[in-house]
C-alpha cells in the first residue's frame, strides 16, 4: 500500500507534466484540425531556455529559489511563445487551404529542424541542470517503508493547478477565450463576425507554447537532465494523453496526461521499466481503435 | 507577381517590417544561441560559452535579408539585387566573422534573395515561351519526356553505370544508397501517393525484413535468396497486422498510430535481447549468393567463390556491383508492380480513395480493404529492402531503424510529388547523393533537411514533379503521360 501510494504520487507529479504538454496538442487540434509535430520540441526548448535562466540567475546572484522559479518560468514562457509563433506564422499558416496532409508534413520538417539547430548550437551532450528545489517530508510510514513526498512535487502539482485554473478561466470568461471557442465551432462565421481569425490561431499557438515552456522547467527541475532529444518522446506521450482524453478537450488533455503519467510509472514499478514506453504507444494504439474520440471528446461527424 | 500580402509600402513601413522580423529573430535567439552551455572540466556543471556576436551578425543578415524581399515584393528588382549580391559578395569575402557558419548564412541569404527577385523574370520567360505555338509542343514533348523518356534514360544509365570509369568503391556504395532509398520510396509511394494514406512508421517494416533475414541466416542457415520472399510475407504479415485495426482511423491518427507503431518495434527490438541481441546488434550476416557461390577471397568448405566460378581474379568491387544489380532489380520491381497495380481495378480503388473516400464507401468500394491491400503490399517492399540491407551491411542494429529514417523516406516521396515515380528517383538522388556528396555539411545536414521539408510544402506542396492525377479519368485532361 505505501509502495503504491508513493508511486502514485510520482505518477501524479509526471502526468502534470504531461498534461500541460497535451494542452497545447488539443487546443492546436480544435482550432484547425492539425498535429502540431512540432509542439514536443517547442517543450524541449522551453526545457533549455529554464536550464540558461537557471543559470543566469545563479551567476546573478539570485539565491532564493522561489523568486529564481517564478522568474525562469516567465522567461521560458515568453520566449517559447515566440518559438510558437513563429512556427506558426513561417510554417503553418502558408499552408492553410492546401491539402490535408501539408501541414502535418511541414510540421515534421520543423520538428526535424528545431532539433537539429538546438543540438547545432547547444551541443549534443546531455545537459546536466543541478538541483534548485531539494528535501521534502514523509508522508506517512507503513510497514517500515516510508512514503514520501519533495517539495518539488507539490511545486510541480501546485503550479500545474494554477495555471490550468487560470488557463480555463482565459477560456471560459475572457473575449479571447470566447473568439478561441468561435473559431473552433466555425471558423468562416466567426471570420464573418468579426473574429481576426489569424491572430486567434497564432494566439492559441503562443499559448500553447507559453505551457510547454513551463512543462520544460518543471519537466528539468524533476528530472535534472536535458538533450535536444527529449522533445520527441514526451511530445508523443503528451499527443497520446490528448488522444486519450479526447483530442479537443481541455480537461481531457490534463485527465488524458494523469492517466499516462500513472500508466507510466505503474508499469515501470510492477512489470518492467524497459517496456514502459511500448506501454504508452500501446495504450494510444488501443485507445484510437476502441474509442477514438477519447474518454471526454465528441464524437466527430463527418460532413461531405 | 507581386506578393499580395505585401502591398505597395512606403520605405518606413518596410523598415519597420524588417526590424520586426529583427526583433522575433533576437528573441528567438537570445537564450539558445547566445548562451551557448558547455561541460566544465570533470565536474558535472555548466559553464556558458557567449555567442552574442554570431547572434548579432544572423540578426542584420535577417533584416538585410526582410527587407531584401519586400523590395522584390514591391517589383524593386534592381535594389534587391543589388542587395543579394553584396551579401554573397560579404559571405564570400575572407572578412572577420565569429565562425565558418556565418560566411554560408550570410551567402545562402544572398543567395535566395537573389533567386527570389529573379524568379518573376525567369517565370514570366517560361510562361511567354510556353504560349507561343512552338513553345507549347516543346512544352508538350518536355512533359511526355520528362514522363516517360527520363524515366528510360535514367534506367539505362543505372544499368551501364557500373561498367563506366567512375564506378569506384565510394561510387558504388552511394549508388547502392540511392537505390535503397528509391525502393523504399517507391514502396511508400503505394501507401503515400497513391492511397493516400500517411505512414510515419514505414521504417518499422524495413526492420522486420531485416531481423527476419539476419535472424534465419545467422541462426537457421538459410540463404539471402530464401529468405527475401519470407522477409517480404514477415513484413506484410505485420502491415496486415497493424493496418486492420487502425486503417479505419482518419488519416493524421493513422500517421500518429504508424509513427508509435515504428518506435514499438525499435524498442522490442532494443529491449528483446535473447532474440534479438538488443542494443548490440547482430554481425557476420551472409551477404548475398550467386549461384551458390560467395563473394570471397576463399571460399568456406565445401563452397565456391564467384571468382573461382567465372575464372576471374578475385576483387572487392564485384561484390558492390553485384548488391548494385540485386538492388536495381528490387527497385524495378516494385517499380513495375506499382505501374501494373495502378491499372487494376484495386489499384484505381486506392486512388480513388486518396481523393475522395466518402465517394468510394458510396459506391461500394470497402476503405479498409483496399487501404489495408496498399499497406500490406507497401510493407512488402519494404521487407525485401530491409532483408537487402542487412545483407549489404553485414550488421544490423535498432540503430538504422528510427523514426528519423521514416521522415527521409517520406520526404523523398513528398519532394518527389506524391504518386510520382520518377519524381522519387530525382528526389533520392538529391536527398541522399547531394549529402553524401558534400560530407562537409554535416550536422548542418538535418537542419537543412528540415527546413527544406518545410518550404516544399509552403512553395511546392505538389513536389517537383506534381503528379497526383488518377490513372484514370472520366472525362480525360489534356495531360502529360502517367510518371
Amino acid at each position: 500500500m505505501a509502495y503504491f501510494t508513493q508511486q502514485l504520487i510520482n505518477a501524479i507529479t509526471l502526468g502534470a507534466i504531461y498534461g500541460l504538454i497535451a494542452i497545447g496538442y488539443t487546443m492546436v487540434y480544435g482550432i484547425i484540425g492539425m498535429i502540431n509535430f512540432a509542439h514536443g520540441e517547442v517543450f524541449m526548448i522551453g526545457a533549455f531556455i529554464s536550464l540558461i535562466g537557471f543559470m543566469i540567475c545563479s551567476m546573478l546572484g539570485i539565491g532564493s529559489a522561489p523568486v529564481a522559479i517564478v522568474l525562469v518560468l516567465l522567461i521560458a514562457m515568453a520566449f517559447s511563445s515566440v518559438y510558437g509563433w513563429a512556427v506558426e506564422r513561417a510554417a503553418y499558416r502558408p499552408l492553410r487551404g492546401s491539402f490535408r496532409l501539408a501541414p502535418l508534413i511541414s510540421a515534421i520538417g520543423v520538428s526535424i529542424a528545431l532539433q537539429n539547430y538546438v543540438q547545432l548550437v547547444q551541443g549534443a551532450r546531455p545537459k546536466p541542470g543541478g538541483q534548485i528545489v531539494s528535501g521534502g517530508f514523509n508522508l506517512f510510514s507503513l510497514d517500515g517503508f516510508d512514503v514520501r513526498v519533495s517539495w518539488l512535487q507539490i511545486i510541480i502539482v501546485l503550479v500545474t493547478i494554477v495555471l490550468m485554473g487560470g488557463f480555463t478561466w482565459l477560456i471560459a470568461r475572457t473575449s479571447l477565450g470566447r473568439r478561441q471557442r468561435a473559431c473552433e465551432q466555425d471558423m468562416k462565421m466567426a471570420a464573418l463576425l468579426g473574429v481576426d481569425v489569424d491572430r486567434t490561431i497564432s494566439l492559441t499557438f503562443v499559448l500553447g507554447a507559453a505551457l510547454a515552456a513551463v512543462a520544460g522547467t518543471l519537466f528539468l527541475m524533476y528530472y535534472g537532465v536535458i538533450d535536444f532529444f527529449i522533445g520527441f518522446l514526451a511530445g508523443i506521450k503528451a499527443f497520446t494523453a490528448a488522444v486519450l482524453g479526447g483530442i479537443g478537450s481541455l480537461p481531457g488533455a490534463m485527465l488524458g496526461g494523469l492517466l499516462i503519467g500513472v500508466i507510466e510509472v505503474f508499469w515501470a514499478a510492477y512489470f518492467s521499466s524497459e517496456y514502459k514506453d511500448v506501454a504508452a504507444f500501446g495504450i494510444l494504439v488501443l485507445v484510437l481503435i476502441f474509442r477514438p474520440t477519447g474518454l471526454l471528446g465528441k464524437p466527430e461527424i463527418e460532413k461531405v | 507577381m507581386r506578393d499580395p500580402r505585401l502591398p505597395n509600402m512606403p520605405g518606413t513601413s518596410m523598415l519597420k517590417d524588417a526590424a520586426l522580423t529583427a526583433l522575433v529573430a533576437a528573441a528567438l535567439g537570445i537564450f539558445i544561441v547566445g548562451f551557448r552551455t558547455v561541460d566544465v572540466g570533470s565536474r558535472t556543471g555548466l559553464a556558458f560559452d557567449y555567442h552574442f556576436a554570431d547572434l548579432g551578425v544572423a540578426i542584420v543578415v535577417i533584416f538585410l535579408g526582410r527587407l531584401g524581399l519586400s523590395l522584390a515584393a514591391m517589383g524593386l528588382r534592381w535594389p534587391a539585387i543589388a542587395l543579394g549580391v553584396a551579401m554573397i559578395a560579404a559571405g564570400a569575402s575572407p572578412m572577420k566573422l565569429p565562425s565558418g557558419f556565418l560566411h554560408w548564412f550570410v551567402a545562402l541569404g544572398g543567395v535566395l534573395l537573389v533567386i527570389r527577385a529573379v524568379w518573376p523574370w525567369a517565370d514570366q520567360a517560361i510562361h511567354a515561351a510556353a504560349r507561343t505555338p512552338t513553345g507549347r509542343v516543346v512544352d508538350k514533348i518536355g512533359t511526355e519526356w520528362v514522363g516517360r523518356g527520363l524515366g528510360w534514360v535514367l534506367l539505362g544509365l543505372a544499368v551501364v553505370m557500373p561498367f563506366t570509369p567512375f564506378a569506384d568503391q565510394k561510387t558504388m556504395d552511394l549508388g547502392v544508397l540511392i537505390l535503397t532509398y528509391v525502393m523504399l520510396g517507391w514502396g511508400l509511394n503505394i501507401v503515400v501517393g497513391l492511397a493516400g494514406l500517411l505512414d510515419l512508421g514505414y521504417v518499422a517494416f524495413y526492420a522486420v525484413g531485416a531481423y527476419a533475414y539476419a535472424l534465419l541466416s545467422t541462426q537457421h542457415g538459410l540463404g539471402f535468396w530464401a529468405v527475401l520472399p519470407l522477409a517480404g510475407m514477415f513484413a506484410a504479415t505485420f502491415g496486415i497486422l497493424l493496418g486492420f485495426p487502425v486503417l479505419r482511423l482518419r488519416g493524421d491518427y493513422l500517421a500518429i498510430v504508424t509513427l508509435g507503431f515504428g518506435e514499438i518495434i525499435r524498442l522490442v527490438i532494443i529491449n528483446w535481447y535473447d532474440f534479438t541481441n538488443g542494443p548490440a546488434g547482430i554481425g557476420s550476416i551472409p551477404g548475398p549468393t550467386l549461384f551458390g557461390a560467395v563473394f570471397a577471397e576463399t571460399a568456406p568448405a565445401g563452397g565456391q567463390t564467384v571468382s573461382e566460378m567465372l575464372g576471374i581474379p578475385f576483387h572487392g568491387i564485384h561484390r558492390l556491383i553485384f548488391l548494385y544489380y540485386i538492388i536495381l532489380l528490387l527497385a524495378l520491381v516494385t517499380n513495375i508492380f506499382t505501374q501494373r497495380m495502378r491499372r487494376l481495378p484495386v489499384g484505381r480503388a486506392w486512388e480513388a480513395l486518396r481523393e475522395d473516400e466518402t465517394a468510394c464507401k458510396a459506391l461500394g468500394i470497402n476503405p479498409t480493404n483496399t487501404k489495408l491491400t496498399a499497406f500490406a503490399v507497401g510493407a512488402m517492399f519494404a521487407g525485401f529492402a530491409g532483408s537487402f540491407f542487412a545483407a549489404k551491411q553485414r550488421f544490423i542494429s535498432p540503430e538504422s531503424f528510427t523514426f528519423i529514417e521514416s521522415a527521409i523516406i517520406l520526404s523523398i516521396v513528398v519532394l518527389g510529388g506524391m504518386g510520382s515515380q520518377i519524381g522519387v528517383v530525382l528526389a533520392a538522388v538529391l536527398l541522399i547523393g547531394l549529402p553524401e556528396w558534400f560530407r562537409e555539411l554535416g550536422n548542418y545536414r538535418m537542419l537543412a533537411f528540415g527546413l527544406a521539408m518545410v518550404l516544399i510544402m509552403v512553395y511546392r506542396p505538389r513536389g517537383l514533379i506534381g503528379h497526383r492525377e488518377p490513372s484514370i479519368r472520366l472525362h480525360p485532361v489534356a495531360s502529360g503521360g502517367s510518371g
